[in-house]
């Protein structure tokens, strides 16, 4: 089973060399137990764009589909057994990161 | 002569108190699906309604409806046309022998607790999963004790079944690290299910209110059977018990809430809170010999001081006071600080434990409790006009009827 975990932000602040420490051992142990799918960071909102080819003509617009006062900074893609197992982790990762978490299976 | 009818809705009636939890969990078990076993047991209930009043109840009621519930289940599974689904073929192929005996599946009902509790389930589902799933109570049951529309409620549990399912929520008891937190997550869903009935209290809400708490005793009471060693499970029930058995003197004839300086105590029930004292000794043993006590253990014991008392003014108010100040070092919350109190005025006057609250305004100002608290300390104090707005502001923060007329009386009597 896969999760997607979120990592929510408000700062609008990278993150500082401490948490960007912690993170790498917390990415170790999801590597070395087994956990570890793929995970990044993300630019901030501001450097998104939105494009929309339903229609026939791809429009493109500057900034994120939404504007909202907390944005997806990054995310992990885990292997769990069960989402006792990834809350367990997201704990983890929210203390490493030094942000939320949420949860989310993949269908 | 007896009415048969009446011995076979009597056995329905025992059937689903004794059996539904254990039905419901071992079905779940062996189906992987909480949907699944809850419509299969619903309608292998629905099926001894139909069939035993003609047949008579079977010698044995459980063994009856745990063979009735999993053709129920596997007619569902096949009706579902659901052979592309691996998982749940495997499942039947795995255990599709004849029906575990009833004693060996005990724990079950506890992985079946420990999931309608989760912590990812909003509280209100927790609550809602809870009483259907373990009590069986119906959804419309359910949705009038919680006054909405059996439609919300039905939505709520689906929601709540969904995300159990589309998570992966695990269907066992937790490790013994998280045990104690998980443990105390079920208190507080039964606690609230047994506060939603006894703070209604009021004469023109649904009688089902009071079969709230009823039934958050029966479940504490479960939950006693399959932790015997928790301490808080044993304090929670002892709390239950004490504050249930002097429900009939909390109202008055009139309909108006009678507080517990002016209940008449020969209407309690001695045998709700001789087992209640059993309990809290039990507890009390338990601290003696080193085990920290939690809140409810506390509670409980204050309650068991004041079901101790024939008489208010034989209450032990410095034995109160002392764990009110274990409490707040468990629970620093500001109504736990309000209701020490109200031992402390008995001990050291009104114009004391008015100097203790006058710092909880802030936090307690939309508290209609504070207010009156404040009101009766004001009025002994002789500061009626205070008093009277005191009154006031509680009255207009009261949520029910039978709690507004007792304080409405006491505003009347200042004068």
């Amino acid at each position: 089973m896969q999760y997607l975990m979120s990592v929510i932000d408000d700062t609008g602040n990278l993150a500082t060399p401490e948490e960007d420490a912690s993170i790498n051992v917390f990415n170790d142990r999801l590597q070395a137990e087994g956990h570890w799918v793929f995970a990044g960071g993300l630019g901030s909102p501001d450097a998104a764009t939105v494009i929309d080819n339903r229609g026939g003509e791809a429009i493109v617009t500057d900034g994120p589909f939404v504007e909202t006062k907390e944005y997806l900074a990054g995310f992990w893609i885990i292997e769990a057994p069960d989402l006792d197992v990834a809350l367990t982790l997201a704990a983890e990762g929210s203390k490493a990161c030094n942000r939320k978490i949420e949860v989310r299976p993949f269908l | 002569m007896r009415d048969p009818a009446v011995d076979v809705r009597a056995a329905i009636i025992r059937a689903h108190h004794e059996e539904w939890a254990r039905l419901v969990a071992a079905l779940t078990r062996r189906f992987g699906d909480l949907d699944i076993a809850e419509e299969a047991v619903a309608e292998a209930f629905a099926a001894a309604v139909e069939r035993w009043p003609a047949d008579g109840p079977p010698p044995n009621p459980g063994a009856w409806l745990t063979i009735t519930a999993n053709r129920k289940a596997i007619d569902r599974i096949r009706r579902e046309n659901k052979r592309d689904d691996k998982q749940k073929q495997a499942q039947m192929g795995y255990d599709d022998g004849p029906p575990e005996p009833l004693g060996a599946i005990e724990d079950e009902r506890l992985r079946l607790v420990f999931i309608c509790c989760h912590p990812a389930l909003a509280m209100d589902a927790r609550v809602a999963l809870t009483l259907r799933m373990v009590g069986g109570l119906t959804v419309p049951e359910i949705a009038r004790a919680f006054l909405v529309q059996a439609t919300t409620m039905e939505r709520r549990i689906t929601r709540a079944k969904a995300k159990i399912k589309a998570a992966r929520i695990p269907y066992r008891v937790p490790s013994a690290d998280d045990l104690p937190a998980r443990v105390s997550g079920v208190l507080a869903v039964l606690f609230l299910v047994f506060n939603e009935g006894y703070l209604a209290g009021s004469p023109d809400a649904d009688p089902l209110r009071h079969d709230l708490t009823t039934e958050a005793i029966r479940l504490t009471r479960l939950i006693r059977a399959l932790l015997p060693h928790d301490g808080e499970v044993a304090g929670l029930l002892a709390l239950m018990l004490l504050i249930e058995a002097r429900r009939p003197a909390r109202v008055s004839a009139d309909g108006e809430l009678v507080s517990l300086d002016e209940q008449d105590r020969a209407v309690w029930d001695p045998e709700l809170i001789a087992e209640g004292h059993r309990l809290v000794r039990e507890r009390l043993a338990a601290a003696a010999a080193g085990a920290a006590p939690g809140r409810y253990q506390i509670l409980a014991a204050i309650n068991a001081v004041h079901t101790s008392a024939r008489d208010i003014r034989d209450t032990d108010w410095s034995q109160v006071r002392a764990l009110y100040d274990q409490l707040v070092a468990v629970d620093p919350s500001p109504v736990i600080a309000l209701n020490r109190a109200v031992a402390v005025a008995e001990l050291d006057g009104p114009q004391a434990a008015l100097a203790d609250i006058e710092h909880l305004e802030d936090d307690l100002t939309g508290y209609h409790a504070y207010h009156a608290a404040r009101a009766d300390l004001l009025r002994r104090l002789g500061r009626a006009e205070e008093s009277r707005a005191a009154y006031d502001r509680a009255i207009e923060l009261a949520g029910n009827t039978a709690e507004s007329a007792s304080l409405t009386r006491r505003r009347d009597q200042l004068g």
